[in-house]
């Protein structure tokens, strides 16, 4: 079938608009890979019949790992058998997702000999997503990625592949190295990433400040997410030199800052840093004349999720700040507690977040050995009806009080 | 102190479980390593259950499966293939 131009009024649609389509990319790619070529097939089916075409497997991976690759089989495979088997890998990404062209060839080609040519760069998990090959061809692919220098990533209840901005790669306003600690906690984690023993998945996302370039204040069970604790670092010619040039301070920076923490008087900005919510707006509004503090490190964040249909959380403050340096002793001690309590307690595809909810946050954070603190706490209880009895002294009818000297 | 369990003897009990309750319950490895730390006593820790099922999952007599969470299960045909 490759080769010949497959009618395809449905998928046809997709084509047009502004934007990068990927049914052009695949219909360049059918035109040499009959894989390709049934799937546009199978594709135009889903169109028509307005219903995926697409089984669920949950048995197909290479020996030994029980994460990174996910079974697709074809519920047409008479009418497309090129797509029978159309497996999905995903490959463990480089932090920061840097390759050099050379592997980039090197990576296609073999997914050219084993499966249908199609990538995905980057899947939402951020590893390099290989799309559809059968179950004959894993062991081989997973053999020559090896060679490469690759490994599988995570999928299943496990820990998911780490990912992270490009942090001090490319990045000045970095409060860590996000780079080296992905790479850190990939190495150490290398069991929980290929072998499942959690009670689902487990993502780890590092951003470098708090713009969160990787959302992983919202998609996260462990979000780490740069920031500082010092004062924004002012340079008060280059703050003047964005007033010369016709910047609006007053109204572009000061106004729309959430904490309500800066003034300027025409000539001079003033930060009282102690309000400071560190949102980064007046630092990304003026990157010349503003940086983030010198002393910087990160606030760690747990329990956030977005799944496809409902039930998003976003993460909740567990460790206001941390400093971030190898060999990351603090952050994998308490990491380790953690999922020491969920793998003990967690329901069956229960994510940390949702396992906090159930159990509550103090008891939570009793089982982790964690003190709470007013950081942890997003907003004032709503319910009238809480009471903390504990905590207040008995009402004293007075007569036990000293009378004043 | 009891003498600590081989990784052969634990891998051996779990593989039994796993085989034994097969169409009835799957096993999921927390669920597996509270089994054997429970059916061992003092002679199974975490560590000792974790490198049992490295073994049962190396040696090809279990794989992990995915069916909305990952589990330990004797291999079999793929339904879905069919």
């Amino acid at each position: 079938m490759a080769g010949k131009k497959r009618k395809t009024p449905q998928l046809d649609q997709l084509e047009k608009g502004a934007w990068p389509s990927f049914v052009k990319e695949i219909k360049t790619s059918a035109e040499k890979n009959p894989m390709a070529d049934d799937l546009l097939g199978q594709l135009e089916r889903s169109y028509e019949d307005r219903i995926g075409h697409w089984k669920h497997g949950g048995i197909v991976g290479v020996l030994g790992y029980g994460g990174g690759v996910i079974g697709r089989y074809s519920d047409l495979p008479e009418e497309f058998p090129n797509v029978s088997h159309f497996h999905t890998l995903r490959i463990n990404q480089p932090a920061g997702w840097f390759y050099t062209s050379d592997v980039l060839r090197k990576l296609c080609d073999i997914w050219e000999k084993h499966g249908s040519g199609l990538t995905n760069m980057h899947g939402s998990t951020g590893d390099l997503v290989f799309l559809g090959t059968r179950t004959e061809e894993l062991e081989p692919i997973f053999q020559e990625l090896t060679e490469l220098g690759f490994d599988l990533g995570g999928s299943g209840s496990d820990v998911r592949t780490p990912s992270c901005c490009c942090g001090k790669a490319r990045c000045e306003w970095a409060c860590y190295d996000t780079m080296a600690l992905t790479y850190f906690l990939t190495m150490h984690y290398q069991d929980e990433l290929h072998r499942p023993a959690f009670p689902y998945k487990w993502k780890f996302k590092m951003s470098g400040c708090p713009n969160d370039c990787v959302a992983s204040i919202a998609r996260s069970d462990m979000s780490i997410i740069g920031t500082w604790r010092d004062d924004i670092q002012v340079d008060k010619a280059a703050v003047a030199e964005y007033a010369k040039s016709g910047m609006n301070i007053q109204r572009d920076v000061v106004d729309n800052c959430p904490a309500k923490c800066m003034a300027w008087d025409g000539k001079e900005i003033k930060i009282d840093n102690k309000s400071c919510v560190k949102c980064m707006h007046c630092i990304n509004v003026m990157p010349k004349a503003l940086a983030p503090g010198k002393d910087r490190g990160a606030c760690i964040l747990i329990g956030s999720k977005a799944p496809i249909i409902e039930g998003a959380l976003l993460s909740s403050v567990l460790i206001p700040f941390i400093k971030l340096e190898p060999p990351y002793t603090e952050l994998i001690e308490l990491v380790d507690r953690i999922h020491e309590v969920w793998s003990e307690n967690g329901k069956n595809r229960e994510r940390i977040g949702e396992f906090i909810q159930r159990v509550g946050m103090g008891n939570f954070l009793e089982a982790i050995g964690v003190e709470p603190i007013p950081e942890m706490v997003a907003h004032p209880r709503e319910n009238p009806y809480v009471f903390y009895e504990e905590f207040f002294e008995e009402e004293s009818d007075g007569s036990d009080e000293q009378a004043p000297k | 102190m009891a003498e600590q369990a081989t990784v052969e003897e634990v891998s051996e009990a779990m593989f039994k479980m796993i085989r034994d309750s097969m169409g009835q319950k799957k096993w999921k490895a927390t669920d597996l390593t509270k089994a054997v730390t429970e059916l061992f006593g003092e002679r199974c820790d975490k560590t000792l259950a974790k490198s049992a099922i490295r073994e049962l999952i190396e040696s090809g007599k279990c794989v992990y499966t995915y069916f909305g969470g990952s589990f330990i299960e004797i291999p079999h045909k793929e339904g879905a293939e069919n």
